[in-house]
């Protein structure tokens, strides 16, 4: 076996030098009944040619991963720099572990001193963390933690937080004492509308914005609500691009704001893995969930960066931790890092802006379309519902299997009460060509 | 022993980004906006866009970048330069094949809510990998979705919680006790405490071991949902009694998660699905060798005995019985067919959006393709036989608290030293001048002074011995010399950093006016 050193006779004089006289014996401690007296029943070693083969054999069944698509609800397409997937592909970052040992990591701590920098910038809030799993379990964990910070025992979330996030959510507390209730939208403008269930007894509001159905919400308004009733605000961004452009969670009053980071610079991959952007006010800092890196120095007055606040967390305080969390999304952390640098302040803003206007241009042709309405009337950012005369399912299968198109993600799958709607997604990656053919394919077909 | 300084270069003293950024510069340049525009207020209100124009983010050219990140890279530790011993973290090596299969287009570029019939690759992919785990573990409930090892944890003890409520109904609140050794990772309590239980803690023998009789004492107390056990445990011994273990806590009603963080010891040579373990998480980025990143991303699946299966999360990933065409296409094809299924009313839910790190599930296949089962089993033998020689060449020279012949990791303790007054955070940055990784310390907690090694089969003899070797310098520094060991390491870019002052005062970010830069040196 290639990735083992040691060749065979090598491994027999270490035996030897141990006085065993077989690789069988190292297992002695395990009962003889309990071991496997068979080979497993996987696959014969493959040459590397073989693996290469087989794997491009199926990735090749992903059509899905070659054609023109506008499908966004949470992971979507956009330019990476090149140097990205070059960069963290350095040894020194991939093959490294949990920086546990400041003196040697500190090419990792000071990725994560810049990656929460940014996020705070982005984000608006004082202090963030060095990443979480994915969104939707940064928006369990700001579930929980909201309750941890008011004593309060409900949450409040938004109909329009992503499905995903909120079925997570729910998987995370159902054995704990937080009561979750839902607050409806408003069909006409497609934010949230129903506070009713929101009292003093709610640890939080929640909410997404730009919300499932690309709706970017008022959250001004919605802070002054939440806190009128000593509740938090949790903002949700699945959309981190949408920073660029939209003004920060932070500005507006959020309390916690967690999201999604997948869009600076990290490959779709099916679903993960992505990365989770956990930020909040200062005054909370003790309460976070995940690791934090902070600066310290040694006695000669360097500079140097280490995991902090380290008695939030499960090693130290078991069952009593602020999350089970262990560790965060390193490399894919540094990636975003990577991202945002590389991007910068005017990248950032230009890739926005791209968005925004794109999805602008699209969605204005496709209301044009007979048989197609854009039903909400609240301004967005890069996707945008549409509602067809037919069902959606029929009308994105027929887009995909006479055209090669995918249109967009039809709403039943999320909300089965809204059969003739789909969400369509514009990024700055597809071009004018290809939003014309969406266009011209839906007038045809439609 | 004195070690020169390393010299100074540009490189030993990079500044944060921030710091770096020059107003005006630029790293990137995107297409121009090929549609036509409208006017930015039609689309957004002015009060809903931002009006600080991105304070403070950096302003540096596509070479600053490349720059910054790869001095900085220089200052990390890797197992592409060397042994890289940590305890319970398997650090194997990381092939470049499987970081190389990951990136091909149709895996990278693949949306999650692209339609089922074409994602056949992908589906059929994280089916072949459930199944070889599935066979690795004798657990034949399977879900990849859990996306790290704590996340698997959760996963497994609420598959004990839904199935003990499904069972006992109401009387299910009576049984709310889980039991885990005080040897345990931090997180076993922590994840428990998220499925609603309360945690005992189980003692450990003089022998490293499993406490059966305060195990007994324990189950007959009554309540006791179940078990969380590491085997082999987290001081590298396996749990002989693992069978009687496993039957006591049945007996008493429970159920038997077990840790997998250690499989790298039994891959191929025992199956936790044959001891009586009901329910257990792999980490991928260990046993499995997707890379820890630097602290992640990982990959923690989660497999049970078929009475735990409902309650996995949704969505599974199945092979379909019958194809299913789509329905414009008449042409059905005879090949295996996979789809997600969302139908299992007894499902915990799901656990991340999606369907879990599928990134990881790619690199894990790979390197199960790469091995084999002869393979696999090799990697195994392998890592023991290192771990063993390394106990057998350390004993007499540093304290081993337990007699018994270790797995794929030994530990050890300070006490040969801390008399001289060094202690394991000593010897473990006085290693990093001798060009390693130190071990895991002071885990487990159960042994003063811990010092866990875990070599893995990446390691070749010359560098296990170098190990040895530089492990017995460093005793020998101690008895003579402990100043030396004590105000390591003297090698690397900073010293020892003040960690009490960085919690009391925590500094989490940069800030403009903020006086983070005393670089001195």
């Amino acid at each position: 076996m290639r990735y083992i050193p040691n060749s065979p006779e090598e491994r027999e004089e270490m035996l030897a030098a141990i006085g065993l006289a077989s690789a069988g014996e190292l297992f002695r401690s395990i009962p003889q009944d309990l071991q496997l007296k068979r080979s497993l029943d996987i696959t014969e070693a493959l040459a590397e040619p073989e693996v290469i083969a087989l794997m491009e054999k199926l990735a090749a069944k992903n059509t899905a991963a070659v054609k023109p698509s506008f499908l966004g609800a949470g992971v979507y397409s956009h330019f990476s720099p090149t140097i990205v997937d070059h960069l963290i592909q350095r040894s020194e970052f991939f093959t490294s572990y949990t920086p546990y040992q400041p003196e040697i990591s500190q090419g990792t701590l000071q990725y994560i001193f810049e990656f929460q920098t940014l996020i705070c910038q982005l984000t608006g809030m004082e202090v963030a963390n060095a990443s979480m799993y994915d969104g939707s379990t940064a928006m369990a964990e700001a579930y929980l933690m909201a309750q941890r910070v008011t004593r309060r025992d409900k949450i409040v979330v938004a109909e329009t937080v992503h499905p995903e996030y909120r079925e997570v959510a729910k998987t995370y507390t159902q054995h704990g004492d937080l009561k979750i209730e839902t607050a409806s939208f408003d069909e006409e403008t497609g934010r949230i509308s129903n506070l009713s269930a929101l009292d003093d007894n709610t640890a939080a509001l929640v909410v997404q914005s730009p919300n499932f159905f690309g709706c970017v919400e008022d959250l001004k308004a919605l802070s002054e609500k939440a806190h009128a009733v000593g509740a938090l605000l949790v903002v949700v961004v699945t959309e981190a691009i949408s920073f660029g452009l939209l003004k920060s969670p932070g500005e507006c009053g959020a309390d916690i704001v967690v999201g999604e980071g997948q869009s600076f610079g990290i490959p779709m991959s099916f679903g993960g893995p992505h990365v989770g952007l956990f930020a909040t006010r200062e005054k909370f800092v003790r309460n976070m969930p995940g690791r934090l890196c902070g600066v310290a120095y040694d006695k000669n007055g360097n500079r140097g960066f280490v995991l902090t606040l380290s008695t939030r967390e499960q090693h130290i305080r078991r069952e009593k931790a602020t999350s089970n969390i262990c560790t965060n999304q390193g490399l894919i952390a540094l990636a975003a890092t990577i991202y945002m640098e590389t991007m910068g302040k005017k990248g950032l803003q230009e890739v926005a802006m791209q968005n925004a206007q794109k999805a602008a241009y699209a969605a204005k042709k496709i209301a044009s379309i007979e048989g197609f309405e854009l039903p909400f009337s609240a301004p967005k950012f890069n996707e945008f519902v549409v509602r067809s005369s037919n069902l959606a399912e029929e009308v994105l299968a027929k887009l995909r299997e006479k055209k090669g198109i995918i249109g967009g993600l039809a709403l039943s799958r999320y909300y089965p009460d809204r059969p003739n709607e789909f969400l369509v997604c514009v990024t700055e990656t597809m071009k004018k060509d290809q939003i014309d053919d969406l266009i011209q394919s839906l007038s045809v077909l439609g | 022993m004195s070690i020169k300084k390393v010299t100074q270069h540009p490189s030993q003293n990079e500044a944060l980004i921030f710091e770096r950024s020059q107003a005006g510069r630029i790293g990137y340049r995107l297409p121009k906006l090929d549609v036509v525009e409208t006017n930015i207020d039609e689309l957004l209100p002015a009060e809903l866009r931002r009006d600080d124009d991105l304070d403070g983010v950096p302003e540096v050219s596509e070479v600053d970048v490349v720059r910054h990140f790869t001095r900085i890279s220089t200052w990390n530790y890797s197992i592409d330069l060397g042994m890289y011993p940590l305890g319970s973290c398997t650090m194997k090596y990381n092939s470049r094949l499987n970081e190389k299969v990951a990136r091909i287009a149709g895996f990278a570029n693949l949306h999650p809510l692209a339609p089922e019939e074409e994602s056949q690759g992908a589906l059929e992919l994280i089916y072949e990998l459930q199944q070889d785990l599935a066979e690795i573990t004798g657990l034949p409930g399977v879900s990849l979705q859990p996306a790290a090892g704590a996340q698997g944890e959760m996963t497994g003890v609420m598959l004990i919680r839904a199935f003990l409520d499904r069972r006992d109904g109401d009387a299910s609140k009576d049984r709310r006790v889980m039991l885990i050794p005080d040897s345990a990772h931090g997180t076993n309590p922590a994840s428990a405490a998220l499925a609603g239980f309360s945690v005992k803690t189980i003692r450990s023998t003089a022998e490293g071991l499993t406490d059966m009789e305060h195990l007994k004492q324990v189950c007959d107390e009554g309540g006791v949902a179940g078990l969380m056990l590491t085997n082999p445990n987290t001081v590298g011994i396996f749990e002989t009694n693992i069978k009687e273990i496993c039957a006591t806590i049945h007996a008493s009603g429970g159920l038997v998660y077990m840790d997998g963080a250690n499989m790298n010891a039994l891959v191929g040579i025992a199956r936790p699905g044959d001891m009586g373990v009901d329910v257990i998480h792999l980490n991928l980025h260990k046993t499995f060798s997707t890379p820890h990143g630097g602290g992640g991303p990982g990959c923690g699946p989660c497999l049970c005995t078929s009475a735990l299966e409902p309650f996995l999360p949704v969505p599974r990933v199945i092979k379909a019985e019958t194809p299913v065409g789509s329905v414009f296409s008449e042409s059905s094809s005879s090949q295996s067919h996979f789809r997600l299924d969302f139908d299992r009313p007894e499902s915990i839910g799901r656990v991340k959006a999606f369907y879990g790190n599928f990134g990881m599930m790619i690199r894990a296949l790979s390197y199960i393709y790469t091995h084999g089962a002869d393979g696999l089993k090799e990697a195994t033998e392998a890592a023991v036989l290192n771990a063993r020689y390394l106990s057998h060449l350390l004993q007499d020279d540093f304290d081993k608290p337990y007699a018994a012949d270790p797995m794929h990791e030994v530990v050890f303790s300070h006490k040969k030293q801390s008399r001289k007054g060094v202690h394991t955070l000593d010897i473990a940055k006085r290693l990093i001048d001798y060009g390693f990784h130190p071990m895991t310390i002071y885990f487990p907690l159960v042994v003063e002074g811990a010092m866990l090694i875990e070599p893995t089969e990446s390691v070749g003899r010359q560098d296990l011995d170098a190990f040895v070797e530089a492990m017995k310098d460093i005793d020998k520094e101690a008895q003579e010399n402990p100043q030396l060991v004590i105000d390591a390491p003297h090698s690397t870019r900073i010293g020892r950093l003040d960690e009490a002052s960085a919690a009391r005062k925590p500094v989490l970010r940069w800030k403009p006016d903020q006086e983070v830069s005393a670089i001195t040196a």
